[in-house]
């Protein structure tokens, strides 16, 4: 009997201090503040769209191996190594493409172009940039906020363009006309010329919507083949697909539906300064602070106003940023405007330094601004003839995007 | 799974059919005394264990059972309230003569998704300093992977370098000899075993890093070698009853697959693991420290990825102290300890080719604990955690923070 009755107490003490611990909250610290984060999705999903987010970050995070179908000469082992909370890249993950100096097209795709797989499973060998052409290295970009860009109508982005600087602000601007994959679903207000399509992704603005992109980054990043791009990149044969088409699907979902980064100090007045002279010095010429988005099926991306600090079109970056490396249309030396929207977060996601432009040449804003050529050359020189104190009201400004 | 053993079921129930068509009579268990010997060092652990013996059978049982409830928060996000059935060992150990002895243990792990078999040997002596043991051995690197059962620890948790750097509970099938020389102060243990060896899933992963437990996950290496060449595992400990006892143990071999039907395709790559380990009682307070520290090298292919890194170290320092021995509860010689565990991870040392910058892919953690030990074999204890993970560019540590409370006890 004395054995049931501490028995019962200990039982009881158990209960007791498990209810209250179950009961109070646990943890010491506090949730980040949604600015402060890249990750999360936009507002107003459904609980079907919701769960298939999650999904879709699930696979995002999924880490592919010999087994799962990784090479056999890759550049990276997962999406999220290249985009560390869905943010900008570090070197250690960029890509290095070759074989294409103008719209002609790229004539190293039988010796391993456009991109090279740079690292190899135990066994294989990596590839090597073949001798007599020239390259060029891209930075991963953040992958927020890329449901709004892909539903800006195409109208919207030719109205931007002015290619022969009609109005003389020595920026032109233009759209990348591409040829697209068969499985691309062309939408009713898609603009067509000579049968090519409007790229508004990648460094040049050569992958034509979210699904041409994942598609690309699993198959030559990854070395992941799909029902979409079934071509395993090593052998130049045809597999069968490594991934479910589902899991593409909710990856380009996930994608979508990734929110906009926030701006932060929205009401300092040193970024208030800052956005004003951003605007002065022609800044926005290129990086738009205001695009609106068309129709799209999803409800929370239809007719949306948003501000990605980007136009989506290529400049003219001038001599210093020219690799003689192209896509599509692009000339060597024009690059599309990155946006803007999630610098400020840049350090979070690239080990607490900076890698701007598309190699990461730039370990500063200020570098970045200086990097400027061609179309850009106006606002840089503009920039360098800013007191310091406006030149930090800038800086702040866009640290704050 | 790490191993299913589809005939472990048969085998208990062969084992138990002998007595279980009737009621068992309580007499016939009997409490089999502990290893009253107080030098005995961390490679004693299997034979330190309270067992129950039926009747005049040659055949003792016991085990152990760890629950746990808890709920975890990671950078302010939690899964809710969690319970789980961590793990359910049961040993089976028999004298088949004066020295030939027997000793298994079977963990059922996460309520039974892991069966496996983590210890089953046969141990001859043919002198204290010179015993047989072959079967499935746990190769001691470190203290924790020879000395792990539940209700040894007043932490709910594991050690994260002793179970995710070093695999815990990594055993394989093996030979080798041990023995043990003790004075009145003194007390020298050795270990060597030749045994099974990892494998490829070491760098080729979905952990996304080196990670040498991946290769508990590969059901063929109690019957298959991956390389063809085992794995020598080696361990020294000395223990001054005074001082305490430090360890210097190390394990290596060739783990990749280099050879094909004749054909090479690869090169022989080696993996290699230092470990450190000291555990003393400081006299008078009582304080009860334990640690163990690691360092694991692999040849990782310069062409593969810098995310499977050739370096890792790691460890951890328990420190216990008991604050209240008395009886509570009606139970003689209660105690209750504060504790405290901090640990490291360094799972990718080194820097990276592309900026020369460090790489991070770290972990640093302290865990506050309570325990309440109503007996020496049972333990109810509650730990606060507080972890900090920075991924491989140093970015931002994720911080990961909350309660357990649990429960393990012998049987």
């Amino acid at each position: 009997m004395a054995n049931i009755n501490i028995f019962l107490k200990t039982s009881f003490i158990l209960v007791v201090l498990n209810i209250g611990l179950v009961s109070c909250e646990t943890s010491f610290v506090d949730l980040p503040q949604d600015d402060k984060l890249l990750d999360g999705s936009i507002e107003g999903l459904s609980a079907s769209e919701s769960t298939q987010f999650l999904k879709g970050d699930q696979a995002v995070n999924e880490v592919f191996n010999r087994a799962s179908g990784l090479g056999p000469t890759f550049v990276s082992t997962s999406c999220i190594s290249c985009h560390a909370g869905d943010g900008k890249g570090h070197p250690f993950t960029s890509l290095v493409r070759f074989g294409q100096i103008d719209e002609t097209g790229n004539h190293f795709i039988k010796l391993g172009g456009p991109q090279l797989q740079n690292r190899a499973l135990p066994g294989f060998i990596p590839e090597e940039i073949p001798s007599g052409t020239s390259f060029s290295t891209f930075m991963p970009p953040s992958i927020t906020g890329l449901g709004l860009l892909q539903y800006v109508s195409d109208a919207d982005l030719i109205a931007m363009t002015d290619p022969e600087d009609v109005d003389d602000d020595g920026i032109s601007g233009n759209v990348n006309w591409i040829n697209i994959p068969d499985y691309a679903i062309v939408s009713s207000n898609a603009i067509s010329k000579n049968g090519k399509y409007i790229g508004r992704y990648g460094k040049k603005a050569s992958a034509f919507d979210l699904l041409h992109q994942t598609v690309n980054a699993y198959n030559q990043d990854m070395g992941i083949t799909s029902i979409f791009n079934p071509i395993d990149h090593y052998s130049a044969l045809e597999i069968d697909p490594e991934i479910a088409t589902s899991k593409v699907n909710d990856v380009v979902f996930y994608l979508k539906t990734l929110k906009a980064p926030i701006q932060r100090s929205q009401n300092d007045p040193a970024v208030i300064r800052g956005k004003v002279i951003f605007n002065q010095i022609s800044c926005t010429g290129c990086h738009r602070s205001e695009l609106k988005t068309s129709y799209s099926p999803i409800n929370s991306l239809s007719n949306k106003t948003f501000a990605p600090y980007t136009d989506l079109l290529l400049h003219d970056m001038g001599p210093g940023l020219d690799d003689g490396y192209t896509e599509g249309s692009a000339k060597t030396s024009e690059w599309r405007t990155p946006p803007l929207w999630g610098i400020g977060l840049s350090e979070n996601s690239q080990g607490g330094n900076l890698f701007l432009m598309h190699d990461g040449r730039a370990k500063s804003i200020e570098q970045a601004i200086l990097m400027h050529g061609g179309e850009g050359q106006k606002s840089k020189y503009a920039f360098e003839k800013l007191s310091k104190e406006d030149k930090q009201a800038l800086l702040k400004f866009i640290k704050s995007l | 799974m790490r191993l299913k053993i589809k005939v472990i079921p048969a085998l208990l129930i062969l084992l138990f059919s002998t007595y279980c068509y009737s009621q068992i009579d309580p007499s016939l268990l009997k409490r089999v005394p502990k290893d009253t010997v107080k030098n005995i060092l961390n490679m004693d652990a299997l034979y330190n264990r309270p067992a129950l013996k039926i009747n005049k059978t040659p055949i003792s049982i016991g085990g152990y059972l760890e629950m746990n409830w808890q709920k975890m928060t990671t950078d302010g996000i939690s899964e809710g309230n969690q319970f789980q059935a961590r793990r359910l060992s049961i040993f089976i150990s028999s004298s088949i003569s004066r020295k030939i002895k027997f000793l298994s243990e079977i963990e059922f792990e996460d309520g039974g998704k892991e069966i496996s078999i983590e210890f089953a040997s046969v141990d001859v002596e043919f002198d204290p300093l010179i015993n047989l043991r072959a079967g499935i051995i746990l190769n001691p690197i470190g203290s924790f992977n020879q000395n792990h059962d539940g209700p040894k620890w007043d932490f709910t948790d594991r050690p994260i370098s002793s179970t995710q750097m070093l695999p815990a509970t990594f055993s394989n099938a093996g030979v080798g000899i041990f023995g043990k020389k003790y004075s009145e102060k003194w007390m020298f243990g050795y270990e060597a075993y030749l045994s099974g060896n990892f494998d490829n899933s070491i760098i080729e992963n979905t952990e996304n890093k080196t990670f040498l437990p991946a290769a508990k996950e590969n059901p063929e290496r109690f019957e298959e070698i991956n390389s063809g060449e085992p794995l020598f595992t080696g361990k020294i400990a000395l223990r001054n009853t005074k001082v305490g006892e430090l360890g210097i143990s190390y394990m290596g071999g060739i783990y990749n697959k280099f050879e094909d039907d004749g054909i090479t395709i690869d090169k022989k790559r080696r993996v290699s693991v230092f470990a450190l380990d000291f555990n003393t009682t400081l006299p008078r307070i009582k304080t009860f420290i334990t640690s163990e520290f690691a360092w694991v090298y692999v040849d990782v292919p310069d062409t593969y990825s810098q995310q499977f890194g050739k370096k890792q170290k790691g460890g951890f320092i328990d420190i216990v102290q008991p604050i209240l021995t008395k009886t509570i509860l009606g139970w003689q010689k209660a105690a209750i300890n504060v504790a405290c565990r901090l640990e490291y991870v360094d799972w990718n040392v080194g820097s990276f080719k592309e900026t020369g910058g460090n790489i991070g892919e770290d972990l640093w953690s302290i865990m506050p604990a309570v325990s309440f030990r109503p007996t020496s074999q049972t333990v109810i204890r509650l730990n606060y955690r507080y972890l900090k993970q920075r991924d491989i560019f140093s970015n931002p540590p994720t911080i990961t923070d909350g309660f357990n409370l649990g429960i393990s006890t012998y049987f």
